[in-house]
């Protein structure tokens, strides 16, 4: 046991980064689903056109740390966040928040697609509508570049007015994703967003992941360590409701700095 | 090797023994006598109706749809007052409901406060329950009497001479006819249709919400834009089958509606409709043709709800193509 990887003694480890380069910071985040806690003081600072991964066992609480940037839980009784989230040094747990401008300045692409029942065209159109009033040519074109950036846009350019629930599995993923960043949001967050799709849509969501943080600040929950590896800056290895280890990628992954983070990596467990 | 084999062959010869193959063929017998009796009496309804009701339907013509005449004294009937009186019911009960059935359901999956949730959801599936024959009562000595004071007097005073209002409003005002009884089976089809669209929208995906409402969407542009359309189908079959039920309604209207043979002329008159000409009449018709002339009433109504049954499936067969 003592004889693989020398790793320090130190329970968790958090990297600050440069404050002029935050633009989410999260300060002593409690999070309850009714009376059982999910996240335990979990304050961490992500930076700004960056894609910074979150990964860990299944139930760590990845998902919900999500779930709580755009106040997604407040959809559901019951679930209460205490603590601070300050997007752009506003607190977007704060009791005025429209939570609506949140969402669309904060957007999220799920694990399973969801398209909507409407044309490839209005699924895109969709979020834009709700906050610009575009011309006509102005809304294809904005439609084009959200579907080119998703990586859809050759695929699809002569069916966009056929179903989005007529496309394949991952060309629905990525018209989700390319609904999401229509609306030009700050920040985009990806709830597992390859677990349902095969191999090659998954290469492709990832390249798209890549070239989106020049425009959006990137947080991305996964299970594929791999992926992690590959799409992210930063990395935030959870356990059990806490924010275990945060760092650049390259060193979490090549020196991780705690023991459980090592083990998890090393796939000793998780 | 042996025992090995041994469970193998026992396993086989459990699942090949004529014990279970004599269950399965007893239960596809059961299962087609089943559906095989559903549609042998569904023809014999048709047929039955279409041969009681021929003396009328010969003697009378396509005059039996189109004329307001429906004497039992001189045996002479036409059926166009309980025809028309059967659809403006029925249109104006599914126009009066469906906003807030559709009201009722968001509240409830979408608004509600949580401690607020069950009490309200158990009351709709409550008044659900209630005997029709209850809400002709209190149709008659409750709502009667308060609409004819409050809505219809009022509503007459108002009117001005030679107004459209003025021949919407005309009539007894006792309380009962058209309006009156469209109210009460809007109330009757209300809860049906709330329950049903609330259990379609909780239907609905939470990945599918929560996209939406991710894109930065308020509620109402939630459940217009994308719930809705989610379960459109599921909502014009709710629709179709409390319109259904307000075509065929019987006890409450009869009480409400006037029951009078003629063409209702106003919002406030008095009418009939099929059902409640059925049940006003079938003890006291004496001669042949009468009867017949109730029973091609029946076959009406059969056509009409058949009719309607039948668009609401050409409409969801066009949505689906489309979508």
């Amino acid at each position: 046991m003592n004889t693989v990887n020398p790793v320090e003694a130190s329970e968790t480890s958090i990297a600050k980064i440069d404050p002029d380069q935050v633009k989410v910071d999260v300060r002593g985040l409690n999070f309850f689903y009714g009376k059982t806690q999910a996240l335990k003081t979990v304050s961490v600072a992500i930076a700004r056109n960056q894609v910074t991964a979150l990964i860990g066992p299944s139930g760590c609480g990845k998902s919900t740390l999500l779930r709580t940037l755009n106040r997604m839980y407040a959809l559901y009784p019951g679930q209460r966040a205490e603590g601070e989230i300050l997007l752009d040094g506003e607190n977007v747990l704060g009791a005025g928040v429209d939570l609506a401008k949140l969402r669309a300045r904060v957007g999220m692409v799920f694990q399973k697609p969801t398209p909507f029942p409407m044309s490839i065209y209005d699924n895109v159109a969709f979020g834009v509508r709700l906050y610009e009033n575009l011309s006509k040519p102005d809304m294809d074109a904005r439609v084009e570049e959200a579907l080119t950036r998703a990586a859809l846009w050759g695929e699809v350019k002569d069916n966009l007015k056929g179903p989005g629930l007529g496309l394949s599995g991952g060309q629905q993923q990525r018209l989700c994703v390319a609904r999401g960043v229509a609306v030009r949001p700050e920040v985009l967050l990806l709830d597992e967003p390859t677990s349902a799709l095969d191999p090659i849509s998954s290469a492709k969501l990832e390249e798209t992941v890549t070239q989106l943080k020049a425009d959006h600040t990137i947080i991305i929950v996964t299970h594929n360590l791999g992926q992690a590896a590959r799409v992210s800056d930063y990395t935030g290895f959870m356990y059990l409701g806490t924010l275990v280890e945060f760092g650049k990628t390259d060193e979490v992954f090549t020196h991780p700095a705690t023991r459980k983070t090592s083990d998890y990596i090393t796939g000793r467990f998780g | 090797m042996a025992d090995a084999a041994l469970p193998t062959a026992s396993r086989t010869a459990r699942r090949s023994a004529p014990r279970g193959a004599l269950m399965a063929k007893v239960f596809e017998g059961l299962c087609f006598a089943a559906a095989t009796a559903l549609l042998a009496s569904l023809g014999g309804l048709v047929v039955s109706l279409i041969i009681g009701g021929w003396p009328a339907l010969s003697k009378f013509g396509f005059g039996f749809l189109t004329t307001a005449t429906w004497n039992p004294v001189t045996d002479v009937y036409g059926a166009a007052g309980p025809i028309v009186g059967t659809l403006v019911t029925a249109a104006l009960a599914l126009s009066i409901s469906l906003p807030i059935a559709g009201g009722v359901a968001f509240f409830l999956t979408e608004l509600c406060p949580a401690p607020l949730r069950r009490p309200i959801g158990t009351s709709v599936e409550l008044l659900a329950g209630i005997p029709s024959i209850v809400y002709g009562m209190w149709g008659l000595f409750v709502f009667a009497p308060i609409f004819s004071k409050y809505v219809q007097l009022p509503l007459m005073t108002a009117a001005r001479p030679g107004s459209l209002l003025e021949a919407m409003t005309s009539g007894i005002p006792n309380g009962s006819g058209i309006l009156p009884a469209s109210i009460i089976l809007a109330i009757m089809i209300l809860p049906f249709m709330a329950a049903t669209l609330r259990e379609l929208l909780l239907s609905v995906p939470p990945g599918v919400r929560e996209s939406a409402y991710g894109l930065g969407a308020t509620t109402a542009e939630v459940v217009l834009s994308v719930t809705l359309p989610y379960v459109r189908t599921g909502a014009i079959g709710a629709v179709m089958l409390g319109l259904g039920r307000a075509l065929g309604e019987t006890m409450a209207v009869t009480f409400i509606i006037g029951n009078s043979h003629n063409f209702p002329k106003s919002l406030f008159d008095s009418g009939s409709t099929i059902a409640s000409t059925i049940a006003n009449e079938f003890t006291e018709a004496t001669s042949p043709i009468h009867t017949a002339a109730l029973i091609a009433l029946g076959l009406v109504l059969f056509l009409i709800t058949f009719t309607v049954l039948g668009l609401a499936r050409l409409m969801l067969r066009l949505q689906g193509s489309q979508s």
